[in-house]
């Protein structure tokens, strides 16, 4: 099954690559636009329940896929 | 006493901090990542680079690399544990140092020296220093921004400032939280530091400004910080 794992720095936390991209699109006369810029993780994983892959998933990104310092993340569980 | 000097997949700064330690007396011996027994070792160096290739983030797979039990080990028993630059960032993503290391705040790779003004003596990375020291070192990275969700401020054990030790955002050069360059845990055994002293350690280099860092490591051997 598919599982998307969202990446989020925390909204009070800069985020340099975002700021310069607003910035871009302001000189390209697009006018202003708060930006962020996240992170999308696909992950292709054995048919489990969804209970069990939410579970274990949650613990990745606890572990490894997000930086509890910064980050907050989502999860999407598809089939 | 000998110090571990760790290296990861992707280390690059593992040879100027030897010869670093050379140059101070010291010994040290080259340990590959995979290491799982430091304990003829009294204190272990996690040098600059871009280990496991700095895939996902700035040391988030290094920190699980087997050595890395052995750094936590050392760290718990008050041994002298120190990053410099993606060690650095290794040692926040292990939890072992407060805080994370994000993108320079105008997304430039940042290479020139610097200077940093010692805050406190009270870490293995500054004991051998005075307060309101300033030292000329070179600065190396494009995630050298400093950021906490706490208050460190008593954490810092340097601050970017300029040669006259000015400490204001003009001095900042990647946006770090309070200026900080170089950070401590609590108990003053686990240092960080974003510039290179190991790159200033003879005259020959444009700064011998470094060697006070690593010779306060060095006196730290031996000394348990609890």
């Amino acid at each position: 099954m598919k599982v998307t794992v969202y990446v989020r720095r925390r909204p009070e936390i800069a985020d340099p690559q975002g700021t310069a991209v607003s910035r871009a699109l302001a000189d390209l006369g697009y006018g202003q636009a708060k930006v962020r810029i996240n992170k999308e993780i696909v992950l292709e994983m054995p048919d489990a329940s969804r209970d069990e892959v939410e579970a274990k998933v949650t613990e990745m990104c606890e572990v490894l896929l997000a930086n509890p310092v910064m980050d907050d993340f989502e999860i999407r569980i598809d089939g | 006493m000998k110090t571990a000097v760790v290296v990861f997949p992707g280390t690059n700064c593992e040879h100027d901090v030897m010869w670093a330690l050379k140059v101070l007396g010291a010994e040290a011996e080259l340990v590959w990542h995979r290491e799982t027994d430091l304990s003829e070792f009294d204190g272990v160096i996690l040098p600059g680079g871009f280990a496991h290739g700095d895939h996902l983030r700035t040391g988030a797979i290094a920190r699980f690399s087997p050595v890395m039990d052995e750094v936590i080990r050392m760290a718990k028993e008050g041994k002298p544990v120190l990053g410099i630059c993606n060690g650095f960032q290794i040692l926040c993503e292990a939890g072992l140092l407060p805080g994370a290391l994000l993108q320079n705040r105008d997304l430039k790779f940042i290479c020139k020296p610097i200077h940093v003004a010692i805050t406190a003596t009270d870490s293995i990375l500054t004991r051998a220093a005075e307060v309101g020291q300033i030292l000329s070192i070179p600065l190396n990275s494009y995630e050298g921004n400093y950021q906490a969700q706490e208050d460190v401020s008593d954490r810092v054990v340097a601050v970017y400032c300029d040669e006259n030790g000015l400490v204001d955002e003009s001095t900042n050069p990647n946006g770090s939280q309070g200026n900080a360059a170089a950070v401590s845990n609590a108990t003053g055994n686990v240092a960080g530091i974003m510039p290179h002293p190991e790159r200033a350690i003879e005259a020959i280099l444009g700064s011998s400004d470094g060697q006070i860092l690593l010779k306060s490591f060095q006196e730290s051997l031996g000394v348990v910080h609890v």
